[in-house]
C-alpha cells in the first residue's frame, strides 16, 4: 500500500491509498463533525456535515471528507468560515426536523445553529441511512429501507422479517441520532405483530 | 392476476439482481399493480431484498402498489395545455368517468392521472390514454374519444 502525505489542519498526516478523508483525519484524531457515518458500513455521504474545504494547487475547494478519497500533497481544513457556514445551516435544517435531538443539538451549540431558524416540520427522520445500511450491510437482514421518494421519502420495517429477527437484535436503535427509529418500530410492532 | 404471465416475466431474469426495474416495469405492464405477493415473489426469484424491491417499486411514478384501471388515462396540466384549457378538459373528463386523478373507477376500467409537459405544446390541451396522444381536445370531443375504451 502506497503511503500518501497531506496537511490536515496544519499537520502532517500520513495515510495509505485509499483511505477517505475522514479516515484519515480520524487516524491523527483530528475531530470532524459526522452523523451518517459509521466505521463498520461503507461511506455514504447523506448528510455532509463533514465538509470540509481542500486545497489543491493554490484553488479551494469543498468536499465532503467521508467519500473523498486522500490525495498527496493536499492541504485540508477541517474548520473555516465557509466550512463552519455551511455546517450551521446543513444543522438549521435538520433542525426543523428533529428539533430534539441531543446529537443536532450537541453539534448545533458548537456552530451556533438557530434552532427555531426554519418552520418545523416533524419528521424527525434526518435519512441519515444508518439503520437501514446496518441492517444490510452488517446484520444483512434487510428488516428496514426506504420508501417513497423527495420529500416523502421515509424508512419503513417490512412486518413479516421484522416479527422474526428485530426483538433479538435492535441494534440499530442506538444508531439513530433522533430516536425516530424505535418509534417506528414500535408503530410497526403496534399494527403487525401486537 | 394472470399469475403465469408474471411467473414467466420473472423467470426469464431468474437470480439477476440488476434486471430488478425491467421485470417491475414488464409486470406492472402486464398486470397494472404490484401486489404484494408479487413483489415478495420478485424479491425471491431476482434474489434482491424486499427492502430494496420497495424502495424502487415506490421511488418511481410508473409503478404503482394499488390497482389501476385496464385504461390510463392522462390529462395534460402543463402552462401551455393549461393556457389552452387543459384545466376545463380536466374538469369534463373527472366527470365523465367520475373519479378525480389519481383514482381508479370501481369497474377498474379507468385510472386519471394528471401529467406535467409532454413536449408537444402545440397539440394542447391534450390526454393520452394508454400511451396514444389525443390532441387539441376540447371539452365536448372528450366524450367521443373515451367512449371508444372497453
Amino acid at each position: 500500500m502506497k503511503e500518501i502525505l497531506l496537511q490536515i489542519d496544519g499537520r502532517q498526516v500520513k495515510a495509505t491509498e485509499g483511505m477517505t478523508l475522514l479516515e484519515a483525519a480520524q487516524s491523527a484524531d483530528i475531530f470532524i463533525p459526522t452523523l451518517c457515518h459509521h466505521e463498520k458500513l461503507e461511506p455514504y455521504g447523506g448528510c455532509r456535515l463533514c465538509i470540509v474545504e481542500v486545497e489543491v494547487n493554490g484553488w479551494t475547494k469543498l468536499v465532503v471528507s467521508c467519500v473523498y478519497p486522500v490525495e498527496e500533497n493536499i492541504i485540508v481544513r477541517t474548520r473555516s468560515e465557509k466550512v463552519d457556514k455551511i455546517r450551521k445551516m446543513i444543522l438549521e435544517l435538520l433542525l426543523a426536523h428533529a428539533p430534539d435531538s441531543l446529537q443536532l443539538q450537541a453539534f448545533a451549540k458548537e456552530y451556533g445553529a438557530d434552532r427555531d431558524r426554519f418552520e418545523k416540520e416533524a419528521s424527525f427522520c434526518i435519512h441519515c441511512g444508518l439503520c437501514v445500511r446496518y441492517c444490510a450491510e452488517v446484520k444483512k437482514k434487510h428488516a428496514v429501507g426506504f420508501v417513497n421518494s423527495g420529500a416523502r421519502r421515509e424508512i419503513s420495517f417490512i412486518p413479516e422479517i421484522a416479527a422474526k429477527e428485530c426483538n433479538d437484535c435492535k441494534e440499530c436503535f442506538e444508531l439513530c441520532p433522533t430516536s425516530y427509529l424505535q418509534a417506528v418500530f414500535v408503530l410497526t410492532e403496534a399494527l403487525a405483530f401486537p | 392476476m394472470d399469475n403465469d404471465k408474471i411467473d414467466q416475466i420473472i423467470n426469464k431474469h431468474q437470480g439477476k439482481a440488476s434486471s430488478l426495474i425491467q421485470v417491475l416495469i414488464e409486470i406492472q405492464n402486464q398486470n397494472h399493480w404490484l401486489p404484494k405477493e408479487v413483489l415478495d415473489k420478485v424479491s425471491k426469484k431476482l434474489e434482491v431484498p424486499l427492502t430494496r424491491v420497495m424502495q424502487i417499486a415506490t421511488f418511481y411514478k410508473t409503478f404503482s402498489l394499488i390497482p389501476k384501471g385496464r385504461n390510463e388515462v392522462h390529462v395534460c396540466t402543463g402552462s401551455s395545455c393549461h393556457a389552452r384549457g387543459s384545466a376545463r378538459l380536466l374538469d369534463t373528463v373527472q366527470d365523465l368517468i367520475g373519479i378525480r386523478p389519481g383514482e381508479t373507477d370501481s369497474d377498474s376500467k379507468f385510472s386519471l392521472e394528471t401529467s406535467n409537459c409532454l413536449g408537444c405544446c402545440n397539440l394542447g390541451p391534450e390526454i393520452i390514454i394508454n400511451g396514444k396522444h389525443h390532441a387539441r381536445l376540447t371539452p365536448d370531443q372528450a366524450e367521443d374519444v373515451l367512449k371508444n375504451y372497453k
